[in-house]
């Protein structure tokens, strides 16, 4: 059924025909509609679930670890400040093996006080063992909620579904919202191999020494590498129940293309409408859209672009004293190949700042003259007023 | 495909997390005590203070309270919140 809905709707759509069996949550800007939504659907009886309203995000995520270690399907939504939070628990999800998922919407960390989209908050997480998927539009957010509890529940790990703050979880888009039985005949319920039962007690995430602990973390490692083909084989069975499909990265007109730029989230979803007016004038561009972030997709992006002469990454985000995460990742899956394109880096879009097509044409353009520095921070203000004290 | 619940790589017969079969019974923390509460039957009122306060539930009900050694770390809160000072720390290897 076609329906137009926000992002912060569809997360919750999601969440409800996987049929999440505990939703801890706390508000926060902008992922509140989410977490709404499901106790409205929780409290006229829509929606069979235990909503518990806690005190904290840093609560929530431990009271979806309980609900998770006994075996229950959990969900919860957050945004920077929350995820910030609940960082601790992030770790612990993680090493416990816990499959939830949580949708984070990306926003700005302060102070200054900035509710809009910015992606520092979620790739600041990004070692906590949680999978992280980046969305690109509301039928994603919901579809990438369903898939997310099937691939998580396979491999033992966490996953962290993110939208751009704003630009997807308050807009509004068509969104086709599949019925409850097609859900179901792709998603069973979560049976769960290990967990918490009176009746055959073992005891979870208790100490363990430097003689073990290294194995459980190369698991951990293992497993999220092997997830790439459990991303890929949970899509195909998505394709062929729903119609639609979605991959690790989206190569997107990068078919002998001498620039390639790399980009994530809503600023890939502006880029493709710029990459196609450039290529329709006859300019050799291409995008490599990051949808799944971590496992990181060092194959997919070498074999794209490897051939291109220039790379542009577009963040948007900063690791303070260095460059963009995405840049550095992507500078570092292009280094070991026989001939490396010549890379750069673009800073945009921090705090919510719009990045426009003309933008991204102009980013795409440095790019390509092989002149860009190797970190610019695009368009920044009283840039030529820069006084060194 | 459709139907495989674990679907990753492990090492050997280890589980994907850390998990210990059974309960932390086995783990008897009464090795870690340096001092051991001692109560004095004749001054002991059988108040239950100590049972209360203790943060192990090492205080066992038995005519009167029982110190559970096996468990027991020596924090010596009893001995602290008892009323009537029945209760006294003993070094251990003494």
């Amino acid at each position: 059924m076609k329906k137009v809905t926000m992002g912060n709707h569809a997360a919750a759509y999601g969440a409800k025909l996987a049929r999440a069996e505990v939703v801890a949550a706390y508000p926060i800007t902008p992922q509140t509609q989410t977490v709404e939504k499901i106790s409205e659907m929780v409290a006229r009886g829509e929606m069979k679930a235990e909503f518990i309203k806690v005190e904290s995000e840093h609560s929530a995520m431990a009271a979806c670890i309980g609900a998770s270690a006994a075996g229950a399907r959990a969900f919860t939504a957050t945004s920077s400040h929350g995820l910030a939070l609940m960082h601790e628990m992030l770790h612990w999800a993680g090493g416990a093996r816990l499959p939830i998922v949580m949708t984070n919407v990306n926003r700005a960390m302060g102070p200054g006080w900035n509710i809009w989209s910015e992606q520092s908050d979620s790739l600041a997480q990004r070692d906590t063992g949680w999978m992280q998927i980046y969305c690109e539009s509301n039928q994603e957010v919901l579809d990438t909620v369903i898939q997310s509890f099937k691939i998580s529940e396979k491999v033992l790990l966490p996953t962290m579904i993110c939208l751009d703050g704003f630009i997807l979880s308050h807009t509004y888009e068509v969104v086709d919202i599949p019925d409850q039985d097609a859900v179901d005949a792709f998603l069973p319920r979560y049976e769960a191999e290990y967990k918490l039962d009176v009746n055959d007690p073992k005891t979870f995430s208790a100490m363990n020494s430097p003689e073990w602990y290294y194995e459980m973390r190369y698991q951990m490692h293992a497993a999220m590498e092997e997830a790439k083909s459990v991303i890929i084989e949970v899509n195909e069975e998505f394709h062929q129940h729903f119609g639609r499909e979605y991959s690790l990265v989206d190569d997107y007109r990068c078919d002998g293309a001498k620039t390639i730029m790399i980009a994530c989230g809503a600023i890939a979803s502006t880029a493709k409408d710029v990459i196609d007016s450039l290529r329709d004038a006859g300019e050799s561009v291409g995008l490599i859209s990051v949808r799944v972030f971590r496992p990181f997709p060092e194959e997919e992006i070498r074999s794209i672009a490897a051939n291109a002469r220039q790379v542009g990454v577009i963040d948007r985000n900063i690791s303070f004293g260095h460059e963009g995460v995405f840049f550095t990742e992507s500078k570092a899956a292009l280094y070991n190949t026989p001939n490396p394109p010549r890379m750069c880096g673009f800073i945009a879009g921090l705090g919510g700042r719009d990045v426009t097509p003309s933008d991204i044409e102009e980013m795409i353009h440095l790019t390509a003259s092989g002149q860009a520095d190797e970190v610019t921070w695009f368009k920044l203000k009283k840039a030529d007023e820069a006084v060194a004290k | 495909m459709a139907d495989e619940k674990i679907k990753f790589r492990h090492l050997g017969d280890l589980p994907p997390m850390t998990v210990s079969s059974g309960t932390m019974m086995v783990n008897k923390t009464g090795g870690w005590r340096s001092v051991r509460p001692v109560i004095d039957t004749e001054k002991c009122t059988s108040c239950m203070i100590c049972w209360k306060f203790c943060p192990e539930a090492c205080i066992v009900v038995k005519d009167g309270p029982v110190i559970d050694l096996d468990y027991c770390k020596g924090c010596g809160i009893c001995a602290e919140e008892c009323p009537v000072g029945a209760i006294t720390l003993v070094e251990e290897g003494k």
